[in-house]
């Protein structure tokens, strides 16, 4: 009794021994293979942060002498107090803001990782110690590894995939909508300016300049518009389509399924490429047969005309039914085939017409199955970059607009806001609001869906 | 009694005649709208191919059918251009983009259909909803990244961003999959002593087979059509992909090259679009397996 009774510690004691140098608790529960697992870890956090920084010097100045993390967050924080300097001798480098902040997050991600590992291995002391007050066990490394396996086996293998995203996915959306809060445009780049926090300035300017005011709900109103006609025409085409193939009065069902897949199996930046030389104002095909059949008295300029921004969009709603029917009507068909024949022959006993089981069968199966790829696809249209791009890159022009065209939707203005004015910080802001906006769409979307709906 | 009957079999008969007039009718109705559709879907296709047979350089004078066929325009698009070189970059990255989204994607989606932890749900619905955030302000941020750690102008820095940005959309879909398939098989080995792995591969894997077949080709598709990603990663004209080489045939104001460009295209579109249409069952069950309300 005595004995055991000397042996027995307060689990606290272990846990806080961990807390302080990474470890040492394992080494009191006499686990040594993980005390120096634990105590590696540690130990590269610290030569890390040494040997990245200069701590051996008499007066440490944090901008020069900080080491990776210390430095790292010091960066995100200020985003830099020197600008580049020039003077009789040459330029003095100073701080970029702009690597400063992304290094900033990812170092600011790396420690959370650290600090993930700290807390397991402060938990972990704390528990074994607990473990063998109660019942005098004590997993030696190799079982404890096999129980981590067993009992953390989907953390492990979601290992990988979170890693991807945590850095190419996470990281770069933390930073751009970190942008929308700093002055980072043209006027104030780095390496020759620093970039400063400037709180909503920007998201008040959206509203009290009346320029970005004006474009931004032009803008706004022509993506709702594009984003619902496009996919409602689709769809609806697409649907007709299927139904139409599907009829017993077609022959050669697969011949001409084959051909409607096509614009489908066509890599879309391809057909859109050839689009648009068709559609080409100067020397199109399309312009041209129009001409020769005497149909019209000059060549169009489908894209270009300022004075006729409706035509482009017209023109752009019916390329992209081309492009985006043959998807719906592959789905339609698929989904069709899951209908159940009796309940036709059962419309067909109550004198039913094709019409009235288009109406009360299939339409109302079809649109109920199909609904979040519905959503979806009016997500992707809001933010379908591509044929936008490929086709009209924004065009024709508009005097009204602030770094806009009339055809423009609020991700190719994004795109010319960021890559063609370097405007960061309002393109940032304008990422955040299609974000909100389509994220919520999306998030209320996905929890209707077979995906979701088992858990 | 009797001819009145006589009357109603009449009558039968002549509607039963105009019935089938009506049915002719629609029919041919039928008939010719699909005939429209399949022209109007039919005239690009075959003008961009007529195009590359073209003897000019312009526009102005191509037709479907060019009046003096050549091969100038593929010989041109090898010997001239880097095109070789594009098509090898871009079939390599979708290679890898392929083997590492099938591997990851469905392991991810494996653990989460089959187990219960912390935050799954969360985290799901989290990555899905992170992907809507439009990606070209990220870009700076992979871009010094990528900067950082020498992954720019390299083709498996930019596959790797294919395979990040493919996993939330393919983890979902697989989910939603595997969700139907039932467990009971998974049970079964789990008693005979099967480990999670053992029957990852020995029970998962066949059965999602349909799945993983849609996977495949859709992250092999991916690289052929992005613009964007290659374009801002990549900057030497060697590391070049097909999309960005053959933009830039016919993007430039002064010398636009569009029969080559024709030539280029007809020669990325076709071993796709045969894969397409051979694997078309496989890809309209993928789309309708996990993303359908039921």
């Amino acid at each position: 009794m005595v004995v055991n009774e000397q042996k027995k510690v307060t689990p606290l004691i272990p846990g806080i021994a961990s807390a302080i140098i990474w470890g040492l608790g394992q080494l009191f529960n006499k686990q040594y293979v993980k005390a120096l697992f634990f105590f590696l870890l540690q130990m590269v956090v610290v030569i890390v942060e040494c040997l990245t920084g200069n701590y051996f010097v008499d007066n440490f100045v944090i901008r020069s002498d900080g080491g990776f993390f210390v430095k790292g967050i010091w960066g995100l924080i200020t985003l830099g107090t020197q600008p580049r300097k020039m003077s009789l001798v040459g330029v003095t480098e100073g701080d970029h803001s702009i690597i400063l902040m992304i290094k900033g997050i990812i170092v600011v991600m790396v420690a959370l990782i650290f600090v993930a590992i700290y807390i397991w291995n402060i938990r972990d002391a704390y528990k074994t110690c607990k473990l063998y007050n109660e019942s005098n066990v004590r997993l030696s490394t190799k079982a404890y590894i096999r129980e981590l396996w067993e009992s953390m086996f989907h953390y492990i293998i979601l290992l990988p995939s979170g890693i991807l995203l945590m850095f190419l996915s996470i990281m770069p959306i933390i930073f751009s909508a970190l942008t929308a809060f700093t002055n980072y445009t043209k006027t104030n780049m780095p390496p020759t300016h620093l970039v400063d926090w400037v709180g909503l300035d920007n998201f008040k300017n959206l509203i009290n300049i009346p320029i970005w005011t004006k474009t931004f709900f032009g803008v706004f109103g022509w993506t709702l518009i594009w984003a619902v006609i496009a996919t409602v025409t689709c769809f609806f085409f697409g649907l007709i389509q299927a139904v139409i193939l599907n009829s017993k009065r077609i022959k050669f069902k697969k011949l001409w399924r084959g051909i409607y897949i096509l614009p489908w199996a066509i890599p879309s930046m391809v057909s859109l490429l050839v689009f648009r030389t068709m559609f080409n104002g100067q020397f199109g095909p399309v312009s041209q047969l129009l001409l020769d059949l005497g149909i019209t008295s000059e060549r169009v300029a489908w894209f270009s005309d300022p004075t006729n921004p409706n035509l482009a969009r017209i023109t752009l709603l019916v390329i992209n039914l081309w492009l985006g029917f043959p998807y719906f009507m592959a789905l339609m068909t698929g989904i069709m085939t899951g209908i159940s024949d009796d309940l036709y022959e059962a419309a067909k006993i109550d004198g039913a017409t094709p019409f009235d089981e288009f109406k009360s069968i299939t339409l109302p199966i079809v649109l109920n199955a199909a609904s979040p790829l519905l959503i979806m696809s009016f997500a992707s249209n809001f933010n379908n970059f591509n044929v936008i791009y490929f086709l009209t890159d924004g065009g024709p022009t508009n005097v009204n607009y602030q770094f806009a065209g009339s055809t423009d939707i609020l991700i190719t203005w994004v795109y010319k806001l960021t890559l063609d004015n370097q405007l960061y910080n309002m393109a940032s802001v304008m990422s955040i609001l299609i974000f909100i906006l389509i994220g919520s769409i999306s998030l209320w979307n996905l929890r209707r869906t077979k995906g979701f709906k088992e858990d | 009694m009797k001819s009145s009957q006589t009357l109603n079999i009449q009558s039968t008969i002549k509607e039963n005649k105009s019935h089938k007039m009506k049915d002719r009718i629609i029919t041919g109705l039928m008939y010719l709208e699909i005939i429209a559709v399949a022209l109007i879907v039919l005239v690009p296709v075959l003008w961009i191919i007529g195009t590359s047979f073209d003897n000019s350089s312009s526009l102005a004078t191509s037709s479907i059918i060019p009046k003096n066929p050549t091969l100038n325009n593929y010989k041109k698009l090898f010997n001239g251009t880097d095109f070789t070189l594009w098509y090898g970059n871009t079939l390599k990255i979708a290679i890898v983009n392929m083997v590492c989204s099938v591997i990851i994607t469905t392991l991810t989606a494996y653990v989460f259909s089959r187990f219960k932890f912390k935050g799954k749900k969360a985290s799901l619905l989290g990555i899905m909803v992170l992907q809507m955030f439009p990606s070209f302000m990220a870009m700076t941020a992979i871009y010094i990244l990528f900067l950082n750690f020498g992954l720019l102008d390299n083709l498996y820095g930019l596959a790797l961003t294919y395979i990040a940005g493919q996993i939330p959309y393919n983890v979902w879909l697989m989910k939603g999959y595997l969700g139907g398939v039932s467990m009971s098989l998974d049970e079964a080995a789990m008693l005979d002593g099967a480990t999670r792995l053992q029957i990852f591969w020995k029970i998962i894997i066949p059965l999602a087979f349909p799945m993983i077949t849609f996977l495949a080709v859709s992250t092999f598709m991916a690289p052929w059509m992005d613009y964007i990603l290659p374009r801002l990663l990549i900057s030497s004209d060697s590391k070049k992909t097909l999309a960005v080489g053959l933009y830039d045939l016919i993007s430039s104001d002064a010398n636009n090259q569009y029969t080559q460009f024709a030539a280029g295209a007809v020669l990325v579109a076709v071993p796709i679009t045969i894969l397409y249409v051979a694997l078309q069952k496989h890809l309209i069950y993928g789309i309708t397996a996990g993303s359908t309300k039921e």
